[in-house]
C-alpha cells in the first residue's frame, strides 16, 4: 500500500513538474545577424530571462545574403519564428502589407522612439508601425589623431576649415589627406553624398520635401553637395579612381591616410587594426553657427510574426527590446551600431561616444534615397552611386547630374511629375 | 520483308543524354523565352505579350543601357579578335617549330591561366594594376615610364579595354592549342613539296599553312564570339554588378544580372531580365547563323 502511495506521489509530482515546465514559452528570433550569435546568447538573452521567468528566447540567425529569401519561404510555409528581425523600408513593408508582420503601433515601448527612428518600419503614411527599431549607423569622418597632432591641425567645423585641413595635409605630403576610392561606387554615395548632404538639404526637411514632390533633385540644396564632392578629388590618393573599399580601409588603418569618410560600423574593425589614436568629426557645416544635420541611418529592427502563437510573450520581449537595458547592452557590445531609442545610453568606446554625441547637437536624418524613392526603375539609390562618382571625377557637372537624376526619378514617381 | 522496325536500343542509349539535356538546357531556355512574355503586376503574373521588349527597346532608360552594353560587348569582342586570335596563331606557329626547345613547358605555361577561376584572375590583375599596392606603377617607374601609368580600371576610357586584355591573357591558350593541333596535322610532304618549289620560311606559313588552318580560325572566331557575348564573370568579379566606372564596362551579361536578380535597393525583375536574356540569345544565334551560312559554307577546304 505504502509503495503504491509513493508511486502515486511520484507520478503526480512528475505531472505537476511537467505542467510547470509547459508554462515556459519559447520564442524564436529570425535574424540575419549571425555575427551576433554569441552576443545574443551570452549577454542579451540571459539579461532578459533573468527578469522574465517563463519566457525562453532562442536566437536562430541565417546568412545575411540568404535572409530575405529564407524568411519569406518560412513565413509562407508557416514555420517562421515568433520574432522577425526587420530590414529597413520596402523589404519589411512588403511583409506587413502581406499580413505577415503584426501591427505594433500601439506597443507601449514605441513611445521611446522618435518619428525618424520609426520611419523605416512604417507604412508610407506613418499610420502603422510594424517593427521596434533597434539600431542605426551614423556617418561622419574618422581621423588619425596622431597625424593631426604631428601636423598641428585642428578638427574642422566648417567647410572652409575642412578644405584648409586637407590642403595642409597635402602640402606636408606625409599623409594622403583622405582615404576614399571610387572603384566600388557605393562609398562615393554613402560616405560622400549622404554623409555631407544633409547639411545642404536640411536633413528631414529636404528628404520629406523630395518625397512629397515639393523639392526637386535639380534644386541647389541637392546639387551643391556634388560640387563639394568634386572639390574632394585632389585630396584623394593617387589613382583613387581604381581604389576599392578595402583599399581605403587599409590605407587609413595602416596610418597612410589622415582622414577617412566613414560610417560608424567601421569602429569595431578599426579599433582592432589601427595602432594610433582615432577621433571623429561630424560633416562640416557652411558657416560656424549653422545648424548641423547628420545621417543617422536606421538599419535594424524587430517585429512580430503575425502567425505567432505566443503573441503576449513576444510583445513582452519586444517591449523589452525598446527598453534602456537592451539599448545599453546592444550598443556597447556592437560599438558603431547605436540604439535608436531616446534613452541616454552610456557607451564605453570613445570613438562611438564621439559619434553618438552628435545626436545632441544636430538633427538626425536618414539616407535620402532609401524611403519610397528607390522603388522604381531607374533606381534612385543606384543612380546616386554613379552620380556621386561622376561628381568627384568631374566627368559631369553637378547640374547635369541633378538633371539626369531628376529625369530618372520623375519617369516613374508620380509626386515628381508636374 | 524489310519493313520499318523501331530500333529500341538506339532509343535506350540516347535516352539518358536527351533527358538530361532537355531538363537542364532545353527546358530552361524555352522557359526563359516564355518568362519574357509575362510581367508582375500587383503580386500576380500576367501575360503581356511583347510589352517587355517594347520597354527594353522603346523606353530610353532601358534602351540606353541596352545599347551601351551591346556596344561595349562588341568592343570586348573586337579586342579579342584583333589581339587574342592573332597572338594565339603566332604562338602556335612558334610552338610548332620543330627546333624549338622546351615547347611543352611553354605550351603548359600559356595554357594554365585558362583553367584558373575568373575570380582569381580578376583579383590578381586588380592587385597588379592597383594604384596603391600594385606592382604595375613600380615596374613602370623602374624603366622610367611612370607617366604612362593610369588607374586603368577606374577610368572610363580604359577600363573596358583593360578588362578585355586581361580576358585575352587568360584565354589566349585556347586558340593557341586549337591552331597548334591544326598545324601539327599538316603533312610534311606538302611542306616539302613547297620547299622544292622554293617556298620556305615565312612564305611557307602564309602560303601553305595559313590557308590550311583557316577552318580552325573560323571555329575559334565563333567560339570567341559566343564566349564574349555570354561573358559576365570577369567584369562582375573585378568591377561589381554596376560595371563601373559610369557603366563603361557594362556588357550584356552584367546588365542581365542586375536586372534579373536586382541590386542593392533595386528589386530583381525576372521578366525584364528574361527579355534581355532573349535578346542576347537572338544576337548570339544571329551571329552563329551568319557564320555558318555566310562564311563556313563558302570556305574552301583542302583534301590533305
Amino acid at each position: 500500500m505504502a509503495s503504491k502511495f509513493r508511486l502515486a506521489v511520484l507520478l503526480t509530482s512528475t505531472v505537476l513538474a511537467q505542467a510547470a515546465w509547459a508554462e515556459d514559452v519559447t520564442l524564436t528570433i529570425e535574424s540575419w545577424r549571425n555575427d551576433d550569435l554569441t552576443l545574443w546568447q551570452d549577454k542579451i538573452i540571459p539579461a532578459f530571462e533573468a527578469n522574465h521567468p517563463g519566457i525562453k528566447i532562442k536566437f536562430a540567425p541565417s546568412a545575411p545574403a540568404e535572409y530575405n529569401a529564407v524568411l519569406n519561404s518560412k513565413l509562407n510555409a508557416g514555420s517562421a519564428g515568433d520574432l522577425i528581425t526587420c530590414r529597413p523600408f520596402d523589404a519589411s513593408l512588403a511583409l506587413f502589407q502581406a499580413g505577415q508582420l503584426a501591427d505594433l503601433t500601439d506597443l507601449e515601448t514605441m513611445a521611446n522612439f522618435s518619428d525618424v527612428a520609426k520611419s523605416a518600419w512604417q507604412t508610407d503614411d506613418g499610420a502603422h508601425t510594424f517593427c521596434v527599431p533597434i539600431a542605426s549607423v551614423i556617418h561622419g569622418f574618422i581621423y588619425n589623431k596622431d597625424a593631426f597632432a604631428e601636423l598641428g591641425l585642428d578638427v574642422p567645423e566648417t567647410e572652409d576649415q575642412f578644405f584648409d585641413v586637407l590642403e595642409k595635409i597635402k602640402e606636408d605630403g606625409t599623409y594622403i589627406p583622405m582615404a576614399m576610392g571610387t572603384n566600388d561606387q557605393w562609398e562615393a554615395a554613402t560616405m560622400g553624398y549622404q554623409n555631407i548632404g544633409p547639411n545642404y538639404w536640411k536633413g528631414e526637411e529636404g528628404r520629406l520635401a523630395l518625397i512629397a514632390g515639393t523639392q526637386k533633385l535639380t534644386d541647389p540644396q541637392w546639387v551643391e553637395p556634388y560640387a563639394t564632392l568634386h572639390r574632394w578629388a585632389p585630396y584623394l590618393g593617387d589613382g583613387y579612381e581604381a581604389q576599392t573599399y578595402p583599399d581605403s580601409q587599409n590605407l587609413f588603418t595602416l596610418g597612410r591616410a589622415a582622414i577617412y569618410p566613414a560610417g560608424s560600423w567601421e569602429i569595431a574593425g578599426f579599433n582592432q587594426l589601427a595602432d594610433f589614436e582615432m577621433g571623429a568629426f561630424k560633416p562640416p557645416v557652411k558657416n560656424a553657427d549653422d545648424p548641423c544635420y547628420i545621417s543617422d541611418h536606421t538599419d535594424i529592427a524587430m517585429g512580430l510574426n503575425a502567425a505567432s502563437k505566443n503573441v503576449e510573450a513576444a510583445k513582452t520581449f519586444l517591449d523589452w527590446v525598446g527598453s534602456e537595458e537592451f539599448a545599453t547592452i546592444y550598443s556597447n557590445a556592437l560599438p558603431g551600431f547605436f540604439s535608436l531609442s531616446d534613452f541616454d545610453v552610456q557607451l564605453d568606446d570613445p570613438l562611438a561616444q564621439e559619434f553618438v554625441s552628435w545626436r545632441d547637437e544636430c538633427e538626425s536624418t536618414i539616407r535620402s534615397t532609401y524611403q519610397i524613392l528607390s522603388r522604381g526603375t531607374p533606381n534612385l539609390e543606384n543612380e546616386t552611386w554613379n552620380a556621386s562618382v561622376q561628381a568627384i571625377k568631374g566627368t559631369a557637372t553637378p547640374e547635369e547630374l541633378g538633371e539626369s537624376l531628376q529625369e530618372g526619378l520623375a519617369s516613374w514617381y508620380k509626386p515628381q511629375q508636374h | 520483308m524489310t519493313g520499318f522496325r523501331i530500333r529500341w536500343h538506339v532509343l535506350v542509349f540516347l535516352a539518358p543524354a536527351v533527358l538530361v539535356y532537355t531538363a537542364i538546357m532545353i527546358f530552361p531556355l524555352f522557359n526563359t523565352l516564355r518568362l519574357a512574355l509575362y510581367s508582375q503586376v500587383d503580386q500576380t503574373t500576367v501575360f503581356v505579350g511583347l510589352q517587355n521588349f517594347k520597354t527594353l527597346f522603346g523606353d530610353p532608360n532601358w534602351s540606353g543601357a541596352f545599347w551601351n552594353a551591346l556596344g561595349n560587348n562588341f568592343w570586348f569582342f573586337f579586342i579579342h579578335m584583333v589581339v587574342q586570335n592573332p597572338i594565339g596563331i603566332m604562338l602556335a606557329a612558334i610552338l610548332s617549330h620543330p627546333r624549338l626547345r622546351f615547347a611543352a613547358l611553354y605550351r603548359s605555361a600559356i595554357f594554365v591561366p585558362t583553367i584558373l577561376s575568373f575570380v582569381i584572375v580578376g583579383f590578381a590583375w586588380k592587385l597588379i594594376l592597383s594604384p596603391i599596392w600594385g606592382i604595375a606603377p613600380e615596374m613602370l617607374d623602374a624603366i622610367g615610364l611612370k607617366w604612362l601609368y593610369q588607374p586603368w580600371l577606374g577610368k572610363e576610357d580604359y577600363a573596358l579595354t583593360t578588362l578585355a586584355l586581361i580576358s585575352v591573357w587568360q584565354f589566349v591558350g585556347i586558340p593557341m592549342m586549337l591552331i597548334y593541333a591544326a598545324l601539327l596535322s599538316i603533312p610534311e610532304e606538302i611542306l616539302e613539296a613547297g620547299e622544292i618549289d622554293g617556298i620556305t620560311g615565312m612564305a611557307a606559313f602564309w602560303k601553305i599553312k595559313l590557308p590550311l588552318i583557316l577552318p580552325s580560325i573560323g571555329i575559334i572566331s565563333i567560339l570567341t564570339f559566343v564566349g564574349n557575348f555570354n561573358a559576365f564573370d570577369l567584369i562582375y568579379a573585378s568591377q561589381g554588378a554596376l560595371a563601373g566606372p559610369d557603366f563603361a564596362t557594362d556588357i550584356l551579361g552584367t546588365f542581365l544580372y542586375r536586372t534579373f536578380f536586382g541590386f542593392q535597393l533595386q528589386i530583381g525583375d525576372p521578366h525584364m531580365g528574361s527579355a534581355i536574356a532573349t535578346a542576347m540569345f537572338a544576337i548570339i544565334l544571329a551571329g552563329v547563323c551568319l557564320y555558318l551560312f555566310g562564311i563556313q559554307r563558302r570556305m574552301r577546304r583542302y583534301q590533305l
